[in-house]
């Protein structure tokens, strides 16, 4: 893991220090409220319905167990005992007081974390694929290249004031598990025909109240180039993004505005332009960032353990969790094992202090004191030897959490809704709550296979409705709260929108109509079809006939 | 404060505390935690009263995002609010009845 240099600490201590002297200005009437507005979100502090809520980042979802544990007491001591990841792979608290938030703010300094970038029209937290570094699947790691984007980006003078907030994530990975196609900017890591090893870009994909796919501004740009490059890319995006309407003010309407080819135009002008050298990393901080991510001491290991082996076949509940909670490894004998904050009628993405420290203890054990976090709100143990796996599933579920649901329909996305967001207009954790229920039954999730179902409690989309396999938009209809359905979204490499299948629906229709829909995929699918692969091949047709029929009946 | 609609009376002024965050009540005398002890405006001029006493306080310092709410009485005579936004700002996260004045207070 990337360790503070004396740079980044005492920025970092500074940034405290500037904050709890703005509090105590605002406290005592020296800052009035649109004053200090602007300063609480650059450091990660919300006012929501409930109370004050702290977001705090965690770059590219990646976690030592002594920041876990960290968190852990933040959440016992500041807080009410839980935390919320998001589906920015950040960490949500939803009831600190304002007075206290210097103080954790330290508490996080003193584990080399902040609050930095998870709020305002900067460029965000980056986000990156869960598996990095150990996915079998993997061109290369895409830590290094967003560690660097991180330190490029803080406090960039040019782009702290940007038309609007600005989201990048990273995978070097051809299986996008960061949903790189659904932000600002998406930067994969490819191979081109000579071999070498480059990024393709994407530009101006986005969720919220105009939803886009990201388009290829550059299909393979040398590593060197990349800051050069992004920053040329925000550049023009700086110059033309507009201001004077905050709904029109991302990349991505820009670039549907003007067209991919204008814009690409537009950043391969300003790029030829800029002096690459002064702004590329030097070869050397790259190397030093790298370095940090290199690959912790694995044992030499038979690709299959005999053990591990023995206790599936002796053990089928284990071996159901094994073959649903674990990706390959790149490494022989190890697995990445995901860790579902799913459980069956639990707020999807909560975690209890309790459960934060045992997954930091188990973190020690077998995962070289390493923890993950995935924008579907799982968290991950990286590096766990195969033979370790019966043991640490024990012990998950010793704590809670060893629902074996992984990308199955029960392991949902889901923002806070109204039940905490000011923004919300419908709740969304309900929704997902009634809907784990109604598909608890192992057995038949296996049978109905991958399924992302995405809610969101309004339009903004922070639980990714549009990208859903089944997405579920919570608005307000005259005076009630109302559910919008949408069909066919996908977050991976082959990114879609999905479309709304009929009329709002209540929140007591949903499991209803989502078994409906589950019901058509379940008669037509073919061998080895999934949902989404089904929904390609069927269209919406079939699925709308029988959403609509159960609205009408529902009517009558 | 959005003292340019006119909310629908009877109402009751809420607002976050400016330290804490917690949602707090205009009451008789001052600010009270306990919704149960909200005042209720019934008429015009104390609606009136109540959103001068808001600006007032928010430039004390003392809280923040004050609103005229309208509300029904229950049985109990207890303010609740008509719209669900302000019911759940009222009463806390509705899956977790352990947190917030629904626990707190027992507001339902």
């Amino acid at each position: 893991m990337y360790r503070y240099d004396e740079f980044d600490e005492a920025f970092v201590r500074e940034r405290v220090a500037q904050f709890a002297w703005q509090v105590k200005r605002r406290l005592d009437g020296s800052l009035t409220d649109d004053e200090f507005k602007p300063l609480r979100l650059k450091n990660g502090v919300y006012l929501q319905l409930h109370a004050y809520m702290l977001r705090i980042a965690i770059p590219y979802g990646t976690l030592s167990s002594r920041q876990l544990r960290q968190l852990a007491l933040i959440g016992e001591k500041y807080d009410r005992g839980y935390g919320h990841f998001t589906t920015r792979q950040n960490l949500q608290f939803n009831w600190p007081k304002l007075r206290d938030i210097p103080e954790i703010l330290g508490l996080l300094a003193d584990v080399e974390m902040h609050a930095i970038q998870t709020s305002g029209n900067c460029i965000r937290n980056v986000t990156a694929d869960q598996f990095a570094g150990v996915a079998a699947d993997e061109i290369e790691d895409p830590r290094p290249v967003a560690e660097l984007i991180r330190q490029w980006s803080t406090l960039h003078p040019e782009f702290d004031y940007l038309p609007r907030k600005f989201k990048i994530a990273v995978t070097g990975a051809p299986q996008d598990r960061a949903a790189i196609a659904a932000h600002d900017i998406g930067i994969g890591v490819v191979k081109n025909d000579a071999g070498a090893v480059g990024y393709r870009i994407l530009v101006g994909g986005g969720l919220g109240r105009t939803p886009m796919i990201g388009k290829v501004v550059r299909d393979f740009l040398p590593k060197a180039d990349l800051l050069a490059y992004l920053e040329a890319i925000l550049r023009v995006y700086n110059l033309e993004g507009r201001r004077d309407n905050k709904y029109k003010a991302r990349v991505k309407i820009l670039v549907h505005e003007i067209g991919i080819d204008e814009f690409r135009a537009r950043v391969e002008a300003e790029f030829a332009k800029l002096d690459g050298p002064t702004i590329n990393a030097d070869p050397e901080e790259v190397a030093r960032i790298a370095a940090y991510f290199a690959p912790p001491a694995y044992e030499k290991l038979p690709p299959v353990s005999r053990a591990y082996e023995a206790m599936k076949a002796a053990n089928p509940a284990f071996a159901a969790w094994a073959e649903i909670n674990t990706f390959p490894h790149r490494q022989p004998g190890y697995a990445a094992v995901t860790i579902s904050l799913k459980g069956i009628g639990e707020a999807p993405g909560d975690a209890t202090s309790d459960q934060m420290c045992a997954v930091a203890d188990l973190a020690d054990q077998y995962s070289f004191s390493e923890i993950r976090v995935t924008h579907a709100q799982n968290l991950v143990l990286p590096n766990v030897k195969q033979a370790d796996l019966f043991a640490l599933w024990q012990k998950l579920g010793a704590a809670g959490i060893a629902e074996a649901n992984v990308g199955l329909i029960t392991d949902i996305i889901s923002c806070p809704g109204l039940d905490y967001c000011a923004l919300a207009t419908a709740r969304s954790i309900p929704i997902a709550q009634d809907l784990a229920k109604r598909f608890a039954d192992l057995d038949q999730q296996r049978n109905i296979g991958p399924l992302n179902i995405k809610i969101s409690g309004c339009i903004n989309a922070c639980g990714h409705h549009h990208v859903g396999h089944i997405g579920i938009l919570g608005l307000e209809k005259r005076g009630a709260e109302s559910y919008q359905i949408t069909l066919g979204g996908d977050a991976t490499e082959n990114a879609a929108i999905g479309e709304i299948i009929g009329p709002g629906i209540t929140a007591e229709e949903v499991p209803d109509a989502i078994e409906r829909l589950v019901s058509v995929y379940l008669a037509e699918r073919q061998a080895g079809e999934t949902f989404i692969e089904a929904v390609r091949r069927l269209g919406l047709a079939p699925f709308k006939a029988a959403f609509t029929k159960e609205a009408a009946d529902v009517a009558a | 404060m959005s003292a340019q609609k006119k909310t629908p009376l009877p109402a009751i002024l809420l607002a976050n505390a400016l330290l804490d965050g917690d949602v707090v009540f205009r009451t008789a005398s001052g600010w009270s935690r306990d919704p149960r002890e909200a005042l209720v405006a019934e008429d015009e001029a104390t609606a009136n009263r109540l959103l001068d006493e808001a600006r007032a306080a928010f430039a004390r310092n003392e809280v923040v995002d004050a609103d005229l709410v309208d509300i029904t009485r229950d049985e109990a005579g207890v303010p609740v609010p008509n719209h669900f936004r302000e019911r759940f700002k009222v009463k806390g996260p509705s899956h977790r009845p352990d947190l917030g004045k629904q626990a707190e207070f027992g507001v339902r």
